[in-house]
């Protein structure tokens, strides 16, 4: 029975499209700012899973690699995007996405 | 020695500066003696610049100075540079030269003017301007000359700008030239997309290239400006307009230099005309002389002593074409010459006698001067002798050059431009006659009533020289002219003005040697110009017996001129005959004024409303177009960081079902 659930790379695949769509739809629907940079962390490592499942799949190295770009990048994106949440909520402890809708055209 | 090129431009350049800045405080006469200063400088820089292009070898007798790069834009690259050949040197030797008499001159006759620094700040920047014109090393610097030139000539014409008559007729001289300057703008640009370079240099080494068509375009939209510049038919009717201008100004600009700086345009880009078609120099001579006709023609019914020769200035010009026309530039030059010498020193001489006249300029109260004024009397009657064509004086030789080389031009042509170019010679001859005699001879007439006016043609001139007394020289108004009462009482002009005229009379009695005919040894100036004109300069073969009686004839013209002359005006055996439609004109003056005040303004407003609505329109559209587009796509941009995810959501879901239905489909 056990043997019969051997671990495929498809799983990893559907984890990753899981873990991406339970991103995007938090961060369709919540409006606390932090939530919502969680789900957009969320999305970003589903995609970096995808990335190391194929190149498990392919032999391909140059998956790997991209991973580790994501992760700087990721690094870095946090540090600005929690600067700025943190700035904004001691400005306004209950401020919401929607009400910081400043920069309409 | 040629590196000192630049200086020559400088002076006056520094003249103008100085005097801009600290001319109210120099005031009368320092002001006038600092401009004078300046262009005597130039003057002799130009002499030594002269003297070391003599130094030469006659086939390095070209130099370009360039003093910066102005505009380096890819493949256009046009300096600030000065080119110094025979050509430029001469034509600088003679404005400088002149226009340093001139100054002198005007020191005396601008006397107790209000704005007397301020004329010599325009007359310096004027001397500027023209040697810019003449020295630029290639198009654009002769056309930044070309319009401080023509800019000059409008602050000058209209110099005293409170009588309205003088505004006018100086918009109308910038006006017209415009017209011209348009050609010559077209004939750059043509010359660059052709030629890829605008330096008179280039353009001689590659006229030979240029297709005919080409050269014939570049060569007559030069001659388009050279038409507005130089007054010929049809734009010349602002020369004699020019007159509203001080005396000084008129010989200066409007006789001796700027006019002649279509001439030397022409003469300047004889490679270009020469690789055109044929009939392209032909259009020239016929222009040439039919303006020469025209104009003496009209000079003969004019009672404005100025008027006269403003006209005989335009017809002067026009023989002056009718040489370029038929390849006889040294002709060309050789007339500019001796024309710039005779012509400013009739034009001062006329000055002179306006100043002691106090402001008269009709002719009709003229008369027995030579006794009250002998100086500018003899002087008068040089210049008069001059361009008359009586031997020896200098405008016989010159005119009489012309005049063979059309002759020798060839077939029916060659014989009417000669035979239009004589009867030219027999109305100048009788026209400048009539004038002396009006002015300098028979009896006094200055205390007489006024004279009925006849033609109408001079008195309807922007006179008043001085800006003082009377507004027009108004029929009317004459009766009661004059600063002493009623009578006037001629005097003789100070030694400042008296002296450029004896200077004057002596070049115009002796400047043919610089090219006199005899010999070939004797063709001084067609020699000193062979380098620039090289192959382009006509060669004729007519005999040396038809030389002779060419010249005999035109003698028996000259002479049967003042001869008719005299028994009209002096002794009065013939009554004359001054047709209304000469003293008019030709109405040719009037029927413009009509065109342009009619049909003409219709259709410039016409043009005007295109401009305003269907150009206009389409640049004003294409900014609404943007504009509302812009405005309905901002609604887009809503801030609300949601909606921007779940638009970037929907594009992923339209971009994957694409890709799969590409798949698998």
């Amino acid at each position: 029975m056990i043997a019969a659930l051997e671990v495929t790379p498809a799983w990893y695949l559907i984890l990753g499209a899981l873990l991406f769509s339970i991103g995007a739809f938090g961060l369709l629907v919540r409006r606390n700012p932090l939530v919502m940079f969680m789900c957009v962390e969320l999305m970003l490592n589903a995609v970096t899973l995808t990335f190391v499942t194929f190149s498990r799949t392919l032999q391909d190295t140059g998956g790997q690699s991209i991973v580790v770009f994501v992760l700087v990048v990721a690094a870095a994106e946090v540090v600005v995007g929690l600067a700025i949440i943190v700035a904004l909520l001691r400005k306004r402890p209950h401020a919401t996405a929607d009400d910081i809708a400043l920069l309409e055209g | 020695m040629t590196d000192l090129v630049w200086l020559i431009p400088a002076l006056p350049l520094a003249g103008f500066l100085v005097l801009v800045l600290l001319g109210r405080r120099l005031g009368e006469p320092g002001a006038g003696w600092l401009a004078t200063a300046m262009c005597g400088g130039s003057f002799l820089a130009t002499l030594v610049v002269y003297a070391g292009l003599l130094g030469e070898d006659e086939h390095d007798r070209s130099v370009v100075k360039t003093l910066f790069e102005w505009i380096p834009v890819g493949d256009l690259q046009v300096d600030i540079g000065f080119l110094a050949d025979p050509l430029s040197i001469t034509m600088a030797l003679f404005v400088t030269g002149v226009g340093t008499l001139i100054h002198l001159y005007s020191i005396g006759y601008m006397h107790g003017d209000r704005d007397f620094p301020k004329f010599f700040v325009y007359l310096n920047l004027f001397i500027f301007s023209m040697l810019m014109l003449v020295l630029g090393s290639n198009m654009l610097v002769t056309f930044i000359g070309w319009e401080g030139v023509g800019a000059c000539s409008y602050l000058l014409i209209s110099f005293w700008f409170t009588n309205e008559a003088n505004a006018s007729a100086g918009k109308k001289a910038f006006v017209t030239n415009r017209i011209g300057d348009w050609g010559f703008l077209l004939a750059i640009f043509l010359a660059f997309s052709s030629l890829g370079t605008i330096d008179y240099a280039g353009v001689t080494a590659g006229a030979e290239g240029l297709p005919a068509v080409t050269a014939t375009a570049i060569g007559l939209l030069l001659f388009v400006g050279a038409v507005g510049k130089s007054a010929q038919i049809p734009l010349y009717l602002w020369l004699p307009d020019a007159m509203a201008g001080p005396t000084p100004v008129s010989a200066l600009i409007h006789a001796a230099t700027m006019v002649t700086g279509g001439v030397f345009l022409m003469t300047r880009v004889n490679p270009i005309l020469a690789a055109g078609y044929d009939w392209a120099p032909d259009v020239i001579a016929w222009v040439g002389v039919i303006t020469a006709l025209v104009a003496a023609t009209i000079a003969v019914a004019q009672n404005d002593i100025k008027k006269v020769l403003a006209y005989s200035t335009v017809s002067q010009l026009g023989y002056m074409f009718l040489a370029v026309g038929v390849g006889a530039y040294v002709a060309a030059i050789f007339h500019m010459v001796t024309h710039a010498f005779f012509k400013a020193l009739l034009f001062l001489g006329s000055g002179s006698v306006i100043h002691g006249m106090h402001d008269e300029q009709d002719m009709r109260r003229m008369g027995g001067l030579r006794k009250l004024m002998p100086v500018t009397a003899a002087t008068f009657i040089v210049g008069w002798l001059a361009i008359s064509g009586v031997p020896p004086f200098s405008g016989f030789f010159s005119k009489d050059e012309i005049l063979l080389y059309a002759w020798g031009s060839g077939g029916v042509q060659g014989k009417l431009l000669w035979g239009i170019g004589l009867l030219t010679a027999l109305l100048t001859a009788f026209y400048m006659s009539r004038q002396v005699f009006m002015v300098f001879f028979g009896e006094p007439r200055w205390n007489d009533p006024v004279p009925v006016a006849v033609g109408g043609g001079g008195s309807d001139a922007p006179a008043d020289d001085l800006g003082e007394a009377a507004t027009d020289a108004d029929a009317v108004e004459v009766a009661d002219h004059g600063e002493h009462g009623d009578r006037i009482e001629p005097h003789e002009s100070p030694w400042l003005m008296t002296l450029p005229l004896v200077v004057l009379a002596v070049l115009a009695a002796t400047a043919e040697i610089i090219n006199l005919p005899f010999s070939g040894d004797l063709h001084f100036l067609g020699h000193w110009l062979e380098p620039v004109l090289g192959e382009n300069e006509a060669h004729i073969d007519v005999a040396t017996g038809t030389k002779v009686a060419l010249a005999v004839v035109a003698i028996i013209a000259a002479v049967t001129g003042i001869l008719v002359a005299s028994l009209i005006y002096l002794r009065r055996r013939v009554k004359a005959v001054e047709p209304r439609v000469l003293a008019h004109a030709w109405y040719y003056d009037e029927t413009v004024t009509r065109f342009v005040g009619g049909p003409g303004t219709k259709a410039f407003e016409a043009v005007a409303w295109f401009d305003a609505h269907v150009i206009d329109g389409a640049v004003n559209g294409v900014a609404t177009l943007v504009r509302t587009s812009g405005r309905g796509l901002r609604t887009v941009q809503s801030g609300f960081v949601r909606s921007y995810a779940l638009g970037i959501s929907a594009g992923v879901v339209v971009v994957l079902g694409y890709f799969l239905t590409r798949l698998y489909i």
